[in-house]
């Protein structure tokens, strides 16, 4: 049962996120805001539509969204929540995390190219961009706590962490989460990096190169998208959180708070930043890939 | 203990990156200033317990004079050459950071085979002042205007000061004082540099200066 915990959680959970951040933003800025059940109603509504195709898609655009919830889907079996261990669990899963991210971020770019639309093209491109300077930040941030924590496997990676791990190395682990927060925003096209309410040609990465996509395939999409956001998000939660009691409330409650204190913070960030502009995104990532390598450098001594 | 100098030296080496990343002039004096502030935190905690009157009213001055006195100067000096930016790098900020993490490699690697006299308080420690020495030849050589210039002097009197912390613990009073003493008549001269070649030239660009000679053309 408890195996099966994490992975519930985050298939139950997930649009529930995105519905908390939303609500921080309307109550930052003085509105009521949406009820923090519309991103469910909205997959429910996107799923009784039908779908358009056009008639210059191959069968890619069509496999695109299924192989990012898929992939999704499996990264969620991987992925520990809390004190709870995941349902799968095997050395070197951490790389097969980051890598079922890649495929899913690669199967929406073909899916993007599919269309022959320039402007989706101009999305993927520069979705590529930024995750290839994502993906370093992330994977020297798991290598610094796999160094730390002494283990290859995400479960007793992010379930070992306690608060004497802390007092061990605590730069290390501040690094590490500024980093992953850093990835968080990139990865899930949230403000510093993306705009996730726009639909401007000039500002935006994710939503340019999902335009094409209608009906259940555009639900699977943000589904997945919203899968991805609790993913990494998690990995955050269970760095930060380190105390760990035997009792199953207390443990998934203080990770449950955790991931909705995550979405008021990134909802905050939101509200009070500004989009950087595009050349400044990549001295952004760059900075979160020195924060990781330096917090790797700092566990290797 | 050790946990608080190695949090501190942490956010040293953030502050050197802050320095390489930023192009925003009232940032990067601030980044020095927080600097100046971390290095007599750092004085006092790494001085393992043996606490003096000297030992810790000197960082404290030190700390008065680099994190409020010198940032204040600075702030002035470059109100009245109306700079904000750094605007054309020699290389970019991007390459900047960059050399950044090739010069932490480095220090870190130039830590562990140094040998000295005293084992430091953390092996963070000697890497650290090495790498803020680095960050201020950086600043020096890659950049364009005056103030930024000035701050990467600062920095690397900053991983000078950072390294004595480390190795030197019992450093003469007169010694300390007389270094204090330099910096700050160093930037007051520079501030007044600045402010000449400003109104000369309606710009700080040092590398204009090539041209002025006393030789007749």
């Amino acid at each position: 049962m408890s195996s099966l915990f994490p992975l519930l959680m985050a298939l139950a959970l997930a649009p529930f996120i995105q519905g908390v951040i939303n609500r921080t933003k309307a109550v930052v800025a003085g509105r009521v805001g949406q009820p923090l059940s519309q991103p469910y109603r909205d997959l429910v509504k996107l799923l009784r539509k039908g779908a358009v195709y056009s008639q210059t898609t191959t069968w890619i655009f069509r496999t695109g969204p299924v192989v990012g919830l898929a992939s999704m889907i499996c990264a969620a079996a991987l992925l520990p929540f809390g004190a709870f261990p995941a349902l799968a669990s095997f050395a070197g899963d951490l790389v097969l995390l980051a890598y079922l991210l890649a495929l899913a971020r690669f199967f929406t770019v073909l899916a993007a190219l599919d269309t022959g639309s320039s402007f989706e093209a101009m999305g993927a491109s520069r979705e590529v961009t930024f995750s290839a300077l994502a993906e370093p930040a992330l994977f020297l941030g798991l290598a610094a706590l796999a160094r730390q924590t002494g283990s290859l496997s995400l479960t007793p990676l992010l379930t070992t962490i306690s608060p004497s791990t802390w007092m061990q190395a605590a730069p290390a682990l501040g690094l590490t989460i500024g980093a992953l927060v850093i990835v968080f925003l990139a990865e899930n096209a949230r403000i510093p990096v993306d705009d996730p309410t726009t639909h401007l040609e000039l500002t935006m990465i994710h939503e340019v190169m999902v335009l094409d996509h209608s009906g259940p395939d555009f639900a699977m999409i943000q589904y997945a998208a919203a899968l991805k956001m609790w993913l990494l998000g998690a990995i955050i939660v269970a760095i930060a959180i380190p105390w760990h009691s035997d009792n199953f409330l207390l443990d998934g409650g203080a990770a449950i708070f955790g991931m909705l204190a995550l979405a008021v913070v990134t909802g905050i960030i939101e509200s009070s930043m500004a989009r950087l502009r595009l050349l400044r995104v990549t001295q952004l990532l760059i900075a979160a890939i020195v924060l990781s390598g330096l917090a790797l450098a700092l566990v290797q001594r | 203990m050790n946990q608080l100098v190695n949090a501190i030296l942490v956010f040293l080496l953030l502050t050197g990156f802050l320095l390489l990343a930023s192009s925003r002039l009232a940032a990067c004096i601030r980044a020095v200033a927080i600097q100046g502030i971390l290095l007599g935190f750092l004085a006092i905690t790494s001085q393992d317990g043996k606490l003096s009157v000297v030992g810790v009213l000197l960082p404290i001055i030190s700390a008065a004079v680099k994190g409020f006195l010198l940032p204040w100067l600075l702030l002035r000096a470059m109100r009245d050459a109306d700079t904000v930016r750094e605007v054309e790098p020699l290389i970019t900020y991007n390459l900047s950071v960059m050399t950044g993490a090739m010069a932490l490699a480095v220090s870190l690697w130039l830590g562990q085979r140094l040998p000295l006299p005293n084992q430091p308080t953390s092996s963070l420690f000697v890497p650290t002042a090495f790498f803020t020495c680095m960050v201020g030849f950086v600043l020096l050589v890659t950049r364009r205007k005056a103030i930024t210039q000035v701050l990467g002097y600062l920095t690397l009197e900053n991983g000078v000061y950072a390294f004595g912390a480390a190795v030197a613990l019992d450093m003469p009073v007169l010694v300390e004082l007389g270094i204090l003493l330099d910096v700050f008549v160093g930037v007051f001269v520079m501030g007044i540099a600045i402010f000449h070649i400003s109104r000369q030239f309606d710009h700080i660009d040092t590398d204009r200066l090539v041209s002025l000679s006393d030789r007749v053309r």
